[in-house]
Order: structure tokens, then C-alpha cells, then sequence
């Protein structure tokens, strides 16, 4: 199994690689166009701004190639988000592979960012096979998918929104399960295993 | 619903974990990497390292046990001290740690934090901030507690956040090492005050004291560090304890 993490300045990336050393996958960090195209799994990670993330994307000229993959591809976090079609961080342009729009929490009542373990609801896909309702993850965003077509778990802070997204082989997730403890690595796991 | 998160804090010197009483009288508590993981199977919801030696020549060996660290655990973890530019931040992140907590060195140079925040995004800065009440006030002090100044901790906190600041760490002097509880009052100002997360320091005893700084002192986050150290306050025990009292945590 070749598992690939998109290398392109995001934040996570060290902690993405540890994380699949713990369910014992040696991951390959690249951005190279032939090792992509050649992994069986690819991750997508991101920590950071979006309008800067694409940028760099677009710089990297990984833009075009992400939305041609074939192999089933996960987003995290601000990888998910840039799969959406448009953020409202930096009014960005995003890869537009899930309808989904990025929005801003707005509460005046509320924390933004959200940061913390908060449950993942309505589970809905074998992403998330073995896992009871309702389990925990770790989150830190102060953006949030609306919730679509595409969505196949919800999480409620002010409101409800997309905590995983799915269409076709690309897979999102908002949350961290590099650092959701023994939930996360199971999610992991099922991307690996199960997609 | 998002949980109240309980963060056992472990000072770090010369890679091994130590914990000052009114940040004095340093005691050996064991292996970092070793804790950690004992946290995390305890149930803690995000671990905190504050490196105490802090001198330049030792930033190396912070760098190797934040990779140790990060390798073995999987729950998020904040680094600490003696951070001073974006090379040391780049260099944690890059090591894989989640976030850095800057404290002395923001206070002397305000933009650092908005350069960070800017540089790394703001959810992983946290903004260190250690307080004293001195006749009624709560000052901003600096250097681990050795250096006053006349800033009110209320108002740095504010502009912290402005700055770019995601979360505030509180650690009140006047109850750090007593056991007496948190400093509810400073807590909660600053808690209602600014927008983003507030971590309370400083006071924990009993499983009580967690309840009325979630209750009455609006924190988001709880740390501690003797208590969880020797065994004082099981981690679960606690979560179950504030479970029962309506307070929402990750069990």
C-alpha cells in the first residue's frame, strides 16, 4: 500500500506522517505529479489561510492535478475546505470538487475559532465503520462547510454543519484524526482499509 | 456539543518534567515522552510542554523530544518557552508540535504575535499570560514570574487577540501552587472579554475547583500539572465527577 501526503507548506504535515506510523504506514511526503499518480491513497492535508494555501497549490501547479486523481484522495481540515468550491476566508476560489461553500462562523455568543473535541453525528459512510455515534474528534477552525449533497457527517457548534464530506474518491474531513486519539487512527484506518 | 478540555501541563528542563511550587523548588515528576502517553490513555484532551531551560543551546534537544513526543502521541500538544522569533515556532511545527505558546518575548514585542498569526495562522498561537493581583489589580509579569510591569492582565489579553492571538493560556501567580483553586474573578474578565479560548493555570486541588472555573470562571480549558504529576487527581475520575455535574467533556 502507497499512501501519498500532498507536501505544499501545510501545517500538519509532520503530524499527519506520525500518525500514520502509528497504524504502521510508511507514508511518502511529495508533490511530485509521478509519485502521486502512483500512491493508492493520497492525503491531503492543511493547517493555514485558504487564499495562501491555493496559491501555493496553484504555484506547485497541483491545482489541476488534485481534481484529475482517480485513487481515493482525503482532505483534512483546510485540505477539505479547498476542495469546496469557494471559501470565505481570502474570498478564495477553491478546487470546486464538492458544491459545498466555505463560511465564516459569525457569533457574537459563540468562541471562533472552535477549538476542542466536539461529536461527529449522523454518521453515514464507511469512513467511519467500528465507530459508536456521536465519538469525539478534534477540531480547530473558524470556517465550516455548509451542509449538502455531499455531506456524510455533521457536527453542531452554532450550527450544524459538514464534518466529512464525500463524492466519488475524494473524501473530506474537518476535523483532526491525526489528533483524535484511538477515534481518529480508526478513521484513518478505514480510509486506508475500508475506501 | 463541544467539550471543557482538561490539559495536564509539564514543565520541561534538560528533557526531563519537573514542576515548581510558586515557581520555585523544582521537583523531578519523570520521562516527558513517558507521561504523555500516560495522559493520553488517562483521557486528557490536550497536553501542554513549557521548556524552562529555555537558553538557545538547548533549543535542539526541545526540538528531538517534540518529535518523540508527537510521534507517540495523538491527541493535540502546545510548546512553550523562551519562544522568541518565527525560526523557533517554524522549527516546533515543523517537529510536530500543534501549537506554541509565546509569552515574555510577545509582551516585548507586540508584533511578534501578529507576525506569527499571520506567518502560521492563529489557531496555533497561544498567547502565555502570567498574572499577579498586587492591591486589587491584576498585573502582566514577565520572565517566569520575576519581572512586574504595569500592564493589567485584562488589557494585554485583549490586544493579544487583536494581534492574532488563538488562545489564551492564564496562569494566576496568587494561586499557582497553593491547591487553593483557580483564580476565578481574573478568569472569567477574560474570558468575557475576548473571543477566543481561554485556558485557566494555576490553583487546581480538588476535582471542585475544575467545576467552579468551567461554571463560574467561563473557561474553555482547565490545566494543571502537581496534581495530575502525583497521582492527586485521576483524570478520569475527574472527567466522570464533572460529567455528573452537567459539565460536557470527553469521556
Amino acid at each position: 500500500m502507497k499512501v501519498a501526503i500532498i507536501d505544499y507548506n501545510a501545517g500538519n504535515i509532520k503530524s499527519v506522517e506520525f500518525a500514520l506510523n502509528r497504524i504502521g504506514i510508511q507514508p511518502l511526503l511529495t508533490n511530485n505529479s509521478d509519485e502521486l499518480l502512483s500512491a493508492d491513497k493520497i492525503i491531503f492535508p492543511g493547517v493555514g489561510e485558504a487564499s495562501t494555501a491555493m496559491n501555493f497549490l496553484k504555484h506547485l501547479k497541483l491545482d489541476e492535478q488534485i481534481k484529475e486523481l482517480k485513487q481515493p484522495v482525503l482532505g483534512i481540515c483546510l485540505g477539505m475546505q479547498l476542495m469546496c468550491s469557494y471559501s470565505e476566508e481570502g474570498s478564495t476560489e477553491c478546487l470546486g470538487i464538492f458544491p459545498q461553500k466555505v463560511k465564516r462562523f459569525n457569533s457574537a455568543e459563540f468562541k471562533v475559532p472552535q477549538i476542542g473535541w466536539n461529536q461527529i453525528l449522523n454518521l453515514n459512510n464507511p469512513l467511519f465503520s467500528g465507530l459508536t455515534p456521536e465519538s469525539y474528534v478534534y477540531y480547530v477552525h473558524g470556517f465550516y462547510a455548509e451542509l449538502g449533497s455531499s455531506t456524510i457527517a455533521e457536527t453542531n457548534y452554532i450550527l450544524n454543519y459538514s464534518a466529512a464530506l464525500n463524492k466519488g474518491n475524494f473524501y473530506g474531513v474537518q476535523f483532526h484524526p491525526e489528533k483524535s486519539g484511538s477515534i481518529g487512527e480508526i478513521i484513518l484506518q478505514n480510509f486506508i482499509e475500508r475506501i | 456539543m463541544l467539550t471543557k478540555r482538561i490539559i495536564p501541563c509539564l514543565d520541561i528542563k534538560d528533557g526531563r518534567t519537573v514542576k515548581g511550587i510558586n515557581f520555585e523548588n523544582i521537583k523531578d515528576a519523570g520521562d516527558p515522552v513517558e507521561l504523555a502517553i500516560n495522559y493520553c490513555q488517562a483521557g486528557a484532551d490536550e497536553l501542554v510542554f513549557l521548556d524552562i531551560t529555555a537558553t538557545n543551546d538547548k533549543r535542539k534537544t526541545l526540538t528531538e523530544l517534540v518529535k518523540k513526543i508527537a510521534l507517540h502521541i495523538n491527541i493535540p500538544f502546545t510548546v512553550g518557552g523562551g519562544i522568541s522569533s518565527s525560526e523557533d515556532v517554524r522549527a516546533l511545527l515543523n517537529s510536530g508540535a500543534d501549537k506554541v505558546s509565546v509569552n515574555t518575548a510577545a509582551y516585548n514585542n507586540p508584533t511578534l504575535i501578529t507576525e506569527l498569526a499571520k506567518q502560521f495562522g492563529s489557531q496555533c498561537i497561544v498567547l502565555a499570560i502570567d498574572t499577579k493581583k498586587v492591591d486589587g489589580n491584576w498585573y502582566v509579569y514577565l520572565n517566569g514570574g520575576k519581572v512586574k510591569t504595569t500592564t493589567m492582565a485584562l488589557d494585554w489579553a485583549i490586544e493579544g487577540v487583536q494581534r492574532g492571538a488563538g488562545e489564551i493560556l492564564l496562569t494566576s501567580m496568587n494561586n499557582d501552587g497553593t491547591k487553593d483553586g483557580f483564580a476565578i474573578e481574573i478568569t472569567g474578565e477574560i474570558s468575557k472579554a475576548v473571543n477566543v479560548p481561554v485556558i485557566a493555570s494555576g490553583g487546581a486541588g480538588i476535582t471542585e475547583h475544575f467545576k467552579e472555573v468551567f461554571e463560574l470562571g467561563c473557561a474553555d480549558a482547565a490545566l494543571a500539572a502537581s496534581v495530575f504529576h502525583y497521582g492527586e487527581i485521576e483524570i478520569k475520575a475527574l472527567k466522570k465527577y464533572l460529567k455528573k455535574n452537567n459539565i460536557h467533556v470527553r469521556i
